[in-house]
C-alpha cells in the first residue's frame, strides 16, 4: 500500500482567539473552520458537550454564550472570540451539582444520558430566562432538545421543580 | 422487618447518575490517544452498480492527510464469510465495508479519509471523486411483492411462524363477523442521540483498545478478531457508555471495521465518527406489509385467524423477526394460519429495532382487533377479555405467569375507559373531537447464558463485573441493586463494571434480556460469595454462627448474622481476616431453565389506553394522555423502570404518527437523512404518561422473577394511538405513521 | 467543508469591500444554515466575511412610525422586544413558531431571510439538483416532495423558502434594506424573495456584495386581530407544511383591510393581493373566508406526496382568518388549535 501525504506541505494559518470557557480564560489558535463544538471535544477535551446530529437539529451541543444558549455546532470558534462559554462541565461549583443537575439525578430525567448535558445547559438557560411558568412552556422551549429515550416527562418535572424552588426562595 | 439492605423492588437513583449529568461519562467518540487520528467515511451516491473509478489524489493532497482507502488499497481481510458474522447476524453473506468496487445499496461506505484533524478529514472526503457505473436497483417493496419467499434458512433466536391449525379459510368463510385488512409502517430508523463511533487505541505493544458504540463489547471484540485474523488477547473493547442504540448497536457496524483497518495499516490510533446523515446507511425496521384476516361469531369470539407479513431484506442477508406469532400468542382461536416471508431490495440488511417484529405484528393485530371490536359491536377491552389466551397454543405450553387481565383491568381503572362512549366522533373538547383507545403489547421473556464476577475486598467493598453493557437501560443500577441485597451491603459500596470485553461472558443486550440474565448472574456470583464469606466466619474461632447453616443467617450491614437473633454476628472483614484473605471471589453463570423453557412460555404483557385530542380539520393529532399497564415479573427498580416504559411510549407515540424514513425509489436512497425532516417526538409532543405495573409473581424463569422491560413499552402503543384516532374521527387509518395527509379528506 | 479564509468586518463599508471584490465570498452572522450547508458541501465559499461585530444590533424607531430592526438582531430578540410584541405581535409570534430556542439565539434576522430550503435534495450532493447545480434536474418533483411547494414551482424546482419570520414580514408589508458597492436601496419584502423560475438556484434579488442593514416594519393598525398558525409533521421544532399568517383590520365585525401570507407553499412567502381585496368591506364569515382560501390556491399544483397541502393550505387559511377575526390568535406553546 502506498504511503500517503503526511503534512509536508504547510498546514493554514490560524488565527488567535481568547474564550472564557467554565471560568477560565482560553487563549488557542483556531483554524477558520473549526466549529465550537469541536473545539471543546477534540482541542479542549471538553467532551461533556455532545454531537448528535451536527446541524442544529437535536440540541446536543447545547452550551450557554454570554448567557443564552446556543447549538455550539453552528459557530464557529473564531466567530465567538471574546466570548464566555459555560459547558455541562462548568454547572457544578466545587463539587456541588447545580440544583438542576441534581433533580436530573432525582427525576430520572434520563437514560442513555447522551442529549443530557445539553437538555441540563438549555434547563439552566430556560430557568435563567424566566419565561416558562407552565409545564406547556417547559415543554416547548425545551423542544430544541431531542431525547430519543424519551425522558421528556421527567425532564419537564425536573425543570418544574427547580423553577417552584426558586420562586419558593424568591418569596 | 424490611432489612437495611433491601434494594430490589425499590426507587432508586441511577449509580451513573452523577457521571451522565455531569459530562464526566464517556461516550466511544470521546477516549483519547496522543497520536489519534480522524477517519471520515465517503458514502455511495447509488444504489447498485460498481466504482468505475475513483479518484484520491486531490484528498492525499490535503496537507495533514495520511491516507485515503477505497476498495483498492484495503488490508487483507480473512476471507470466508463466517469470518464476518457476528453473533446476531441473520442468514446470508455479511457487508464488507470497501470488499471490491461493487455497490450493493445506496450510501454505502466506500472509501474511508484518515487525517491528523477532523476538519482535515471532512475537507478531503469531499475531494474524493469517484465515478460509477450504475446498474438498474429496486428499492421499491411493493414491486418485488410478487418475489416474496419463505426464508430458506432460519435465523437463530427468531421462530418461525407455527404449522397452521385446523381451517381458517373455511372457518373465515362461515364466520358472521369478519375483518380483512392491509396493515403497514413505515421504515424506522433507530437514531440514537449518539451516531455510531468507534475510537481506535493503538496500543504501544501493537494490541487494539476499541471503544465502540455497541450493544455487545465482546461481539465487536470477536468480529474485529475473526475479520482481521487477530488474537482475541489482542482487541479489547470497553463501552462503559453508550448513547442510546434501540437495536442498532448489536451488529457491529461499518465505523468499527474501517477504524480498526486505519489503525492496523496506519500503525496509530484511529477514530471514525458517523455522521448523521451516515446513521441511514446501515440497518433500519423494514417495511412490513401485513394483512389480517379475523373471523369471529357474534360474541366476539374468534372462529379465525390469518396473519401474513411481507417483509424486506437485502439482497446479501435474510433478516428475521418474529412478526406473526404474536397474533395466536395474545388471542385463543381454532384455526390459525400464519405466514411470513421475505422479499429482497437494494438496501443494507434491516437491523433488530426496539421489539423487532413485535412492534410491527402487535401494532397490526391490535388494530384489526379494534376493527373486530367495532364490527361485532363489542368494547375492546371487552373482546380481548373473551379471546383471551390462556395457554401458549401454538407451542401447546403453558405461561410462567400471565397477570395481562390486571392489565386491562388496573389500565382501564386508571384511565377512566368507563366512561368512554364507545361512538366514533361522540366525544369532543372544544373543537378537537377526543378519542379513546387501547391495544395490548407482549414481549416474550428471555434469558441468555450470561456471566458475572462478584469480588468483595477486606475493606468492604464488592466490585460485580460482566461484560454486558448499559444502553439507557439502567444495568448498572440493578445489579448494583441485585449485588448489594444479595450480599447484604449498602449500595455505595458496590462498584459494577460492564462493556468491557475483557470481563465475563455476556450476549450483546438486546431483546429485553439483560435485566434477567446478567442481573441472576450477578446474583449467582454474589450468592458464591455469601458462601464461601459464611464458611469463613463459621470457621472463626468461637464463632458465635459456628451451629447456624445458610439458611438460619442473613447478610446485613457487611455482617453475617442469626435471623432470630440479629446481635449475634459476624463482620464480613472479621471472617475474611481470620481466614486470612484480602479478598472473597466468584464467578458464576446463568442460564435459562432447560425445563423451565420446555414446558412453559415466558411473556410480558401490556394494556395502552390512550386519549388523543384530534383536530379534524387540520389534521392535527395529539397524544395527551396514555396509561400504560405492564405485567414484566419482578420490577427491580421501579424509577428506572418506568423510565424504561415512558420511553417505549415515546418510541410509540414516534411510529404512530412521525417516523417514516422515505425511500426514493428512482434514486433507491433514504432521503429525509436527518433529524429536521426524519421526524422524532419533541418534548411539546409528549404530555401525560402514566406507568403502572401490575403485580406478577414469577418463580420459573430465573429466581428473581425478571422479565425485562426495555422492548414492551413501544409494543401495542401506536396501536392503541391509531385505535384512539379512530374513535375520534371515524377514520381507520392502516399506514402508519398518521400523519395529516392521512387524515384530511 | 471547504478552505475559507476569514475577515472579521469591522464596519459595513468594509464589509461591502470585501464581498465585492470575491464573487466566492459570503456574510456570516448567525450561522445556523450557512455552517449548516457547509458541512455538507453544499455551501463552499472561499471567504467569509464576519459581519457580527458590524452596529446593525439595535431595533430603533423609524421615522414614519415604523421600527427598525438590525439585520442582526436575533430571532429571539426580536420576538421578546417589548416594542415587537406590542405592535407587531405577528412577528414575535411567526418568530417564537419557528425553529428552536437555541436556534432563535443566533440566528438573526438578515440571515432568517436569507436561509435557503429544505429541499432533501438540495441538502445531499450524491444527487441532482438544479438549486444546488443548476442543470442537473430536480428529483423532488418525481421522487419525494412532502415538504415542496405548490405554488409558484416550475419544472426546474419545487423547493419552498422555509422561514416563518418572512412569512410574517410578508404579511406586514417590511421593507428590506441592504448597502452595497452601489450605495444603499430598499426592498419591499414580497419582491426580495423570488420564485424559481428559470434560476431556481437565484433565491433572492439581493446582489452580491449586498449586505442587509435592516428590515424595516411600516406603521401598521394590525395590532389586536392576527394570527400566525403553523401546521408541520410534529408539534414544534419542525418546518412548516403550510403556515398562515394574517392580520385583519376590523371595524366591529367588518374586516376593514386584510394581510395573509402563506408559509412552506412557495419559493417565497406567498402573498395573494386579490385574495386579501376579496376580504376587505366584508363580515367575517367562514364562507368568505373558505371562498377566498379557494382563490388564493387555484393555481395550485400538487405532486404525489404533497398534493394534500392544498387542502391543507385551504383550510389554515380558514382557520387562521377566524382566529385573527375572533381576535384569538395562536398560542405557540399551547397546541391547542382555536
Amino acid at each position: 500500500m502506498s504511503a500517503g501525504h503526511s503534512g509536508s506541505a504547510t498546514l493554514p494559518e490560524r488565527i488567535p482567539v481568547t474564550l472564557t470557557v467554565n471560568g477560565e480564560v482560553r487563549q488557542l489558535d483556531v483554524l477558520p473552520w473549526t466549529v465550537l463544538l469541536d473545539l471543546l471535544r477534540d482541542h479542549l477535551a471538553l467532551t461533556g458537550t455532545k454531537k448528535g446530529c451536527d446541524h442544529g437539529q437535536c440540541g446536543a451541543c447545547t452550551v450557554i454564550v454570554d448567557g443564552k444558549r446556543i447549538n455550539s455546532c453552528m459557530a464557529f470558534a473564531v466567530m465567538k472570540d471574546g466570548s464566555n462559554v459555560t459547558t455541562i462541565e462548568g454547572l457544578a461549583k466545587d463539587g456541588a451539582l447545580h440544583p438542576l443537575q441534581q433533580a436530573f439525578i432525582d427525576h430520572d430525567a434520563f437514560q442513555c444520558g447522551y442529549c443530557t448535558p445539553g437538555q441540563i445547559c438549555s434547563g439552566v438557560a430556560l430557568i435563567e430566562e424566566g419565561r416558562a411558568k407552565t409545564r406547556d412552556e417547559i415543554r416547548e422551549f425545551m423542544s430544541g432538545n431531542i431525547c430519543r429515550c424519551g425522558a421528556y416527562t421527567n425532564i419537564v418535572d425536573a425543570i418544574e421543580q427547580v423553577i417552584g424552588a426558586n420562586g419558593e426562595a424568591g418569596r | 422487618m424490611q432489612p437495611a439492605n433491601a434494594y430490589i423492588g425499590t426507587p432508586q437513583n441511577r449509580v451513573d447518575g452523577r457521571a451522565k449529568v455531569t459530562g464526566e461519562a464517556k461516550y466511544a467518540a470521546e477516549f483519547d490517544a496522543p497520536d489519534l487520528a480522524y477517519g471520515i467515511v465517503v458514502s455511495s451516491a447509488i444504489a447498485k452498480g460498481r466504482i468505475k473509478s475513483i479518484d484520491t489524489s486531490a484528498a492525499l493532497a490535503v496537507p495533514g492527510v495520511l491516507q485515503v482507502f477505497t476498495h483498492e488499497n484495503r488490508s487483507r481481510t480473512a476471507w470466508f464469510d463466517r469470518n464476518f458474522r457476528d453473533e446476531t447476524a441473520p442468514p446470508g453473506s455479511p457487508f464488507r465495508p470497501l470488499y471490491d468496487e461493487g455497490i450493493v445499496y445506496g450510501g454505502q461506505p466506500v472509501a474511508l479519509v484518515v487525517a491528523e484533524e477532523f476538519e482535515l478529514a471532512a475537507h478531503a472526503a469531499s475531494l474524493v471523486r469517484i465515478e460509477y457505473e450504475t446498474d438498474a436497483h429496486m428499492t421499491d417493496l411493493d414491486l418485488r411483492r410478487s418475489e416474496a419467499y419463505v426464508p430458506p434458512k432460519k435465523r437463530s433466536n427468531v421462530k418461525p411462524p407455527p404449522s397452521p391449525r385446523g381451517d381458517a379459510e373455511g372457518a373465515l368463510a362461515q364466520a358472521p363477523v369478519k375483518v380483512h385488512a392491509e396493515y403497514r409502517v413505515a421504515i424506522e430508523h433507530h437514531n440514537p442521540m449518539e451516531t455510531h463511533a468507534s475510537t481506535v487505541i493503538y496500543e504501544q505493544d501493537g494490541t487494539l483498545t476499541i471503544h465502540d458504540k455497541t450493544q455487545g463489547a465482546q461481539n465487536s471484540q470477536s468480529y474485529v478478531s475473526s475479520v482481521f485474523g487477530l488474537s482475541s488477547s489482542q482487541v479489547r473493547v470497553a463501552s462503559p457508555y453508550i448513547g442510546g442504540a434501540f437495536g442498532s448497536g448489536p451488529r457491529p457496524q461499518y465505523q468499527l471495521f474501517l477504524a480498526v483497518m486505519a489503525a492496523l495499516e496506519l500503525k496509530r490510533s484511529v477514530r471514525v465518527v458517523l455522521t448523521r446523515d451516515q446513521m441511514f446507511t446501515f440497518g433500519y425496521r423494514p417495511l412490513t406489509i401485513q394483512t389480517i384476516s379475523l373471523g369471529a361469531n357474534p360474541d366476539g369470539k374468534l372462529v379465525s385467524l390469518m396473519h401474513d407479513a411481507i417483509q424486506t431484506t437485502s439482497t446479501f442477508e435474510d433478516y428475521q423477526e418474529v412478526v406473526v406469532n404474536w397474533s395466536n400468542l395474545l388471542y385463543h382461536c381454532d384455526n390459525v394460519k400464519l405466514t411470513y416471508q421475505l422479499a429482497q431490495v437494494d438496501t443494507y440488511t434491516p437491523i433488530d429495532m426496539r421489539a423487532p417484529g413485535a412492534a410491527l405484528g402487535v401494532t397490526a393485530i391490535e388494530t384489526a382487533m379494534d376493527e373486530l371490536a367495532y364490527a361485532a359491536g363489542i368494547d375492546p377491552v371487552e373482546l380481548r377479555l373473551r379471546n383471551y389466551a390462556e395457554t401458549d397454543e401454538a407451542d401447546k405450553k403453558t405461561f410462567t405467569s400471565k397477570e395481562l387481565r390486571a392489565c386491562y383491568q388496573l389500565g382501564a381503572e386508571r384511565f377512566g375507559w368507563a366512561k368512554r362512549n364507545p361512538e366514533p366522533r361522540s366525544m369532543r373538547d372544544g373543537r378537537e373531537l377526543v378519542g379513546w383507545g387501547m391495544a395490548t403489547g407482549v414481549w416474550e421473556a428471555i434469558m441468555q447464558k450470561t456471566a458475572a464476577r462478584a469480588v468483595l475486598t477486606r475493606d468492604g467493598n464488592l466490585e460485580i463485573t460482566s461484560a454486558t453493557t448499559d444502553i439507557g437501560t439502567g444495568t448498572y443500577t440493578i445489579l448494583t441493586q441485585i449485588a448489594a441485597e444479595t450480599l447484604g451491603l449498602p449500595m455505595e459500596a458496590v462498584t459494577t463494571k460492564i462493556g468491557d470485553s475483557s470481563l465475563p461472558k455476556s450476549p450483546v443486550q438486546g431483546g429485553s434480556w439483560t435485566a434477567a440474565s446478567a442481573g441472576s448472574a450477578v446474583q449467582n456470583a454474589c450468592l458464591s460469595v455469601r458462601e464461601q464469606l459464611f464458611k469463613y466466619a463459621r470457621q472463626m474461632e468461637e464463632s458465635p454462627l459456628a451451629n447456624a447453616s445458610i439458611e438460619q443467617v442473613m447478610f446485613v450491614d457487611g455482617r453475617i448474622c442469626l435471623m432470630n437473633e440479629p446481635n449475634v454476628g459476624v463482620i464480613f472483614a472479621e471472617a475474611m481476616q481470620a481466614a486470612g484473605v484480602e479478598r472473597v471471589e466468584a464467578e458464576e453463570k446463568a442460564s435459562p431453565g432447560m425445563l423451565t423453557s420446555m414446558r412453559h412460555s415466558g411473556y410480558s404483557h401490556s394494556a395502552v389506553f390512550v386519549d388523543v385530542k384530534v383536530d379534524e380539520e387540520l389534521g392535527r393529532v395529539r397524544v395527551t394522555r396514555v396509561v400504560n399497564a405492564v405485567a414484566a415479573g419482578t420490577i427491580l427498580n421501579p424509577k428506572t423502570a418506568r423510565s424504561q416504559i415512558l420511553g417505549g411510549v415515546v418510541f410509540g407515540i414516534g411510529m404512530a404518527l412521525e417516523e417514516e424514513s422515505m425511500l426514493d425509489h428512482n434514486l433507491g436512497r433514504f432521503m429525509n437523512h436527518n433529524l429536521a425532516e426524519y421526524h422524532v417526538p419533541v418534548n411539546a409532543d409528549v404530555y401525560d404518561i402514566d406507568v403502572i405495573f401490575v403485580s406478577e409473581h414469577e418463580q420459573l424463569l430465573n429466581p428473581l422473577g425478571i422479565k425485562g422491560l426495555g422492548e414492551i413499552g413501544v409494543v401495542g402503543t401506536a396501536a392503541a394511538i391509531g385505535n384512539a384516532v379512530f374513535h375520534a374521527t371515524g377514520k381507520r387509518v392502516r399506514e402508519y405513521p398518521i400523519t395529516v395527509d392521512k387524515l384530511l379528506g | 467543508m471547504n478552505r475559507f479564509s476569514y475577515l472579521r468586518a469591522t464596519s459595513i463599508d468594509e464589509a461591502v469591500r470585501a464581498a465585492a471584490a470575491d464573487p466566492t465570498s459570503r456574510f456570516i452572522a448567525g450561522g445556523t444554515n450557512l455552517i449548516d450547508l457547509m458541512k455538507y458541501n453544499v455551501e463552499r465559499p472561499e471567504r467569509l466575511i464576519d459581519i457580527t461585530r458590524l452596529p446593525l444590533n439595535r431595533i430603533e424607531e423609524a421615522d414614519g412610525g415604523g421600527l427598525r430592526i438590525g439585520a442582526l438582531v436575533t430571532n429571539d430578540e426580536a420576538a421578546s422586544d417589548p416594542r415587537i410584541r406590542d405592535r407587531y405581535p405577528l412577528l414575535s409570534s411567526a418568530i417564537l413558531a419557528g425553529a428552536s430556542p437555541q436556534l432563535r439565539n443566533s440566528a438573526t434576522t438578515g440571515g432568517n431571510l436569507l436561509q435557503r430550503t429544505r429541499c432533501y435534495y438540495f441538502y445531499d450532493p450524491g444527487t441532482p439538483c438544479n438549486k444546488r447545480e443548476p442543470g442537473t434536474g430536480c428529483p423532488a418533483a418525481f421522487g419525494r416532495n412532502r415538504i415542496h411547494a405548490i405554488l409558484g414551482t416550475s419544472e426546474h424546482c419545487i423547493a419552498t423558502h422555509p422561514s416563518d419570520m418572512a412569512v410574517a414580514l410578508a404579511a406586514l408589508e417590511a421593507v428590506v434594506h441592504v448597502a452595497g458597492p452601489d450605495g444603499e436601496r430598499a426592498i419591499p419584502l414580497s419582491d426580495f424573495h423570488r420564485l424559481p423560475g428559470d434560476h431556481p438556484e437565484i433565491d433572492t434579488t439581493l446582489r452580491h456584495g449586498e449586505i442587509i442593514t435592516a428590515v424595516e416594519l411600516p406603521p401598521t393598525d394590525y395590532g389586536r386581530h392576527y394570527t400566525y398558525l403553523k401546521l408541520r409533521d410534529r408539534l414544534s421544532y419542525a418546518f412548516a407544511l403550510v403556515s398562515v399568517a394574517v392580520a385583519l383590520q376590523m371595524d366591529g365585525d367588518t374586516i376593514a383591510d386584510a394581510r395573509l401570507a402563506l408559509g412552506g407553499v412557495a419559493h417565497k412567502p406567498w402573498r395573494d393581493p386579490e385574495g386579501e381585496a376579496m376580504l376587505r368591506g366584508q363580515p367575517a364569515a367562514e364562507d368568505r373566508f373558505a371562498a377566498v382560501a379557494s382563490h388564493i390556491l387555484k393555481d395550485a399544483k400538487g405532486y404525489e406526496d404533497n398534493a394534500f397541502k392544498i387542502d391543507l393550505a385551504k383550510r389554515a387559511i380558514i382557520r387562521a382568518l377566524s382566529q385573527a377575526a375572533a381576535g384569538t390568535p395562536q398560542s405557540q406553546t399551547d397546541k391547542r388549535i382555536q
